[in-house]
């Protein structure tokens, strides 16, 4: 293990002490920033009667209101902000999948603070001055792929924007060409770009790939595996969020035990989402996030709806960063497909608009080497139009999946099947079936 | 080697400081900024002892130095350089310094007092000429040198230092800030309050922005050179540029 390998010594390995002095003094100060500045807080604030001359150590942070994300798209675009849009050097945004986008600004400090942390992630991983960094993610109002690339900038290594090009050949060959060392991408792109080289008939051996970071997507054991095996890698994986920040939040150091969350600029908590009590260290429960840094888009206790848990051991890096474990799964019945997270809700809406009423239905997810696929069974009722010609039938299928397609942008299978077999499921437990291993 | 926690003080009826949490690590220079009337002064004085707090934590070098007397704080190596200058004006220079050795005088029976002295009058080479000097006649520049000199003479490892550009000459607050730097380079750590916030962020390594007794902002130098609220607020950038 190579104790050497860290973007930022004095913050990553700070002793706990020292950090939780910097935590108080950076949350009093984003405190009294967004209650001077931010309609919303200094409203709940008050609705709760909260004192923060009180507030005077970070454990005290309980005793403020949450921030879920039917707050932020209720501020929609701005009305989060904690400055004048005038101050704002960059704006990012969720995609919208899911109902209406959540906007987050940033200031020149938070980019600063953005490449700072990203680049401690990628540090992390093992990435250094002479690797080639080929990155495989959007670069649009999805904060992926701009966020990596100033991280990468900041390192010190080379960088090739390759973005998300729909010819998956195209981004092959630079890889190939430009000798590329790292990839960064989607797990999901990166079994694509497996596939891609077998079409290709070009083997990994004759790639110069040495590391994956990954992100935006559940990486679980067995495709991690098949990503290591496939592209002769070693992978990381990284989490964040384009609330908080896009990536940026947590990473895995070399350990590969748990991500570091950079703790100098978030402050972690992991609740019961039932009872909205803390769980006792270590516990399963729903990671919430309080930025201590950010300027332009600070949010307090945001609940992020990922289950995870916390583990404070030391670890063998040296890092003193509380590592937090892979999300397992969400507190609402989000599903994240490919990077895209939508709602069964939505699904029913989309079949509804396209049958008229709204049909019984069922949500099975799989995971077939390493792709994940969805496959949405509709029953078919005596209320559908045409039921008997088969013609019509076929039609309604290919534009039920058109829609939604053209709606969460997810390619689905969409199928038939026999009427009164899946009425019994109707908004209860079943609808969703998840057979993607975790 | 400073580190504040919650700290609450005022005067009388008067709530000034309000909580406020800081830290100045050994080797910085760390600047404090804020309106006329934030607290920033107060919150020296409640480090230096002369005023008393009324909650919070004051720890310096890992000991709690709340609610010692000042005197106490400057034998611990924490001393103040305080606005104003408040120099002993029917004193000469040399006699001002020496006074500043006083917290140490039962330590060595006043022998370091004199290379003490001499590394002041390195420092400052214009208060050895003025040596016998009354210090009401020194200009206000010179007086404010004579301050730091006095502070320095306890030999302190953290010097706090209250405005030391206010009323004094452009050039020769530019001297005083060099001084800063020099007095940092060589080992010791500055709490530095400061109107004049670009030629105090220019110096410091961090800062922490103070309105009405409370921090509203923390960061390196840079950090705070570059946000447009203290830009307007602090830096004088047009606010009329402004058109949100």
């Amino acid at each position: 293990m190579d104790r050497a390998a860290l973007y930022n010594a004095k913050s990553e390995t700070m002793p706990r002490d020292e950090l939780e002095q910097l935590q108080i003094e950076r949350l009093q100060s984003t405190l009294n920033r967004v209650y001077r500045n931010v309609a919303f807080y200094r409203t709940a604030f008050d609705a709760h009667q909260v004192n923060l001359e009180r507030l005077k150590q970070v454990s005290s942070l309980r005793e403020l209101p949450f921030t879920t994300r039917e707050d932020l798209r209720k501020s929609y675009p701005y009305d989060m902000f904690a400055v004048p849009l005038h101050d704002i050097a960059r704006i990012h945004s969720t995609s919208g999948t899911t109902g209406v986008p959540i906007v987050v600004g940033y200031t020149r400090n938070d980019l600063r603070a953005w490449t700072e942390c990203t680049a401690r992630l990628l540090v992390a991983a093992g990435v250094a001055q002479h690797d080639v960094v080929q990155i495989a993610l959007n670069y649009s109002l999805f904060a992926g792929g701009f966020g990596f690339h100033q991280g990468v900038e900041q390192v010190g290594a080379t960088v090739i924007p390759a973005s998300l090009t729909t010819n998956l050949e195209k981004q092959i060959a630079i890889m190939r060409d430009f000798k590329a060392t790292v990839l960064i991408s989607t797990p999901s792109h990166g079994v694509n770009i497996v596939a891609g080289l077998e079409q290709m008939q070009i083997h990994p051996e004759r790639l110069h790939l040495r590391l994956g970071l990954f992100g935006g997507e559940r990486l679980s054991d067995s495709l991690r595996h098949q990503l290591e095996e496939q592209l002769r890698i070693t992978s990381i994986d990284t989490y964040g969020l384009t609330e908080i920040m896009g990536p940026g939040v947590a990473g895995e150091c070399q350990v590969r035990d748990g991500f570091h969350i950079n703790e100098d600029h978030f402050i972690v908590e992991v609740i019961d989402p039932r009872t909205l009590e803390p769980v006792a260290v270590g516990e399963e429960g729903e990671l919430v996030l309080t930025t201590i840094t950010k300027e332009g888009f600070p949010l307090i206790r945001y609940r992020t709806g990922d289950i995870t848990q916390l583990n404070p051991e030391p670890c063998p890096c040296g890092r003193t960063f509380v590592r937090m474990a892979r999300i397992t799964g969400r507190t609402d019945d989000q599903i994240l497909f490919r990077g895209v997270g939508f709602f069964p809700s939505q699904v029913e809406e989309i079949l509804a608009g396209v049958e008229g009423t709204s049909p019984y239905y069922q949500i099975i997810l799989e995971e077939k080497g390493g792709i994940d696929t969805i496959e949405i069974r509709v029953e078919v009722s005596d209320k559908m139009p045409f039921l008997d010609e088969v013609k019509a039938l076929e039609a309604l299928r290919i534009q039920m999946a058109k829609c939604i397609k053209t709606a969460l942008d997810i390619e689905a299978k969409v199928t038939f099947v026999e009427p009164r077999s899946l009425r019994q499921l109707a908004g209860g437990k079943g609808r969703v079936v998840d057979n993607r291993p975790r | 080697m400073l580190k504040i926690l919650n700290l609450e003080a005022g005067y009388g009826p008067l709530r000034v400081l309000k909580g406020i949490s800081l830290h100045v690590s050994p080797g910085e220079i760390v600047a404090l900024i804020g309106a006329n009337g934030a607290g920033k002064t107060t919150l020296l004085k409640t480090v230096a002892g002369i005023l008393k707090a009324r909650s919070g934590a004051i720890e310096f070098d890992k000991r709690q130095i709340n609610g010692k007397p000042p005197q106490k704080v400057v034998e611990l190596g924490c001393c103040m350089v305080p606005e104003g200058r408040h120099v002993f004006s029917t004193l000469s220079v040399r006699e001002n310094l020496i006074l500043g050795a006083f917290a140490r005088r039962h330590r060595d029976n006043g022998a370091t007092a004199v290379t003490e002295l001499e590394q002041v009058y390195k420092l400052f080479p214009i208060l050895k000429e003025r040596e016998s000097q009354l210090a009401g006649t020194l200009s206000g520049g010179q007086q404010q040198m004579l301050a730091i000199g006095r502070a320095l003479m306890s030999k302190p490892r953290l010097l706090m230092m209250d405005e030391p550009s206010l009323g004094v000459a452009p050039l020769i607050a530019r001297d005083i800030f060099q001084t800063v730097v020099r007095l940092k380079e060589a080992g010791l750590t500055v709490l530095l309050v400061e109107q004049n916030a670009r030629a105090a962020l220019a110096v410091a390594d961090r800062g922490y922005v103070i309105e009405t007794g409370q921090v509203v902002l923390e960061g390196t130098a840079r950090e705070l050179c570059d946000n447009p609220e203290v830009q307007r607020a602090y830096l004088g950038k047009d606010y009329k540029t402004i058109d949100e």
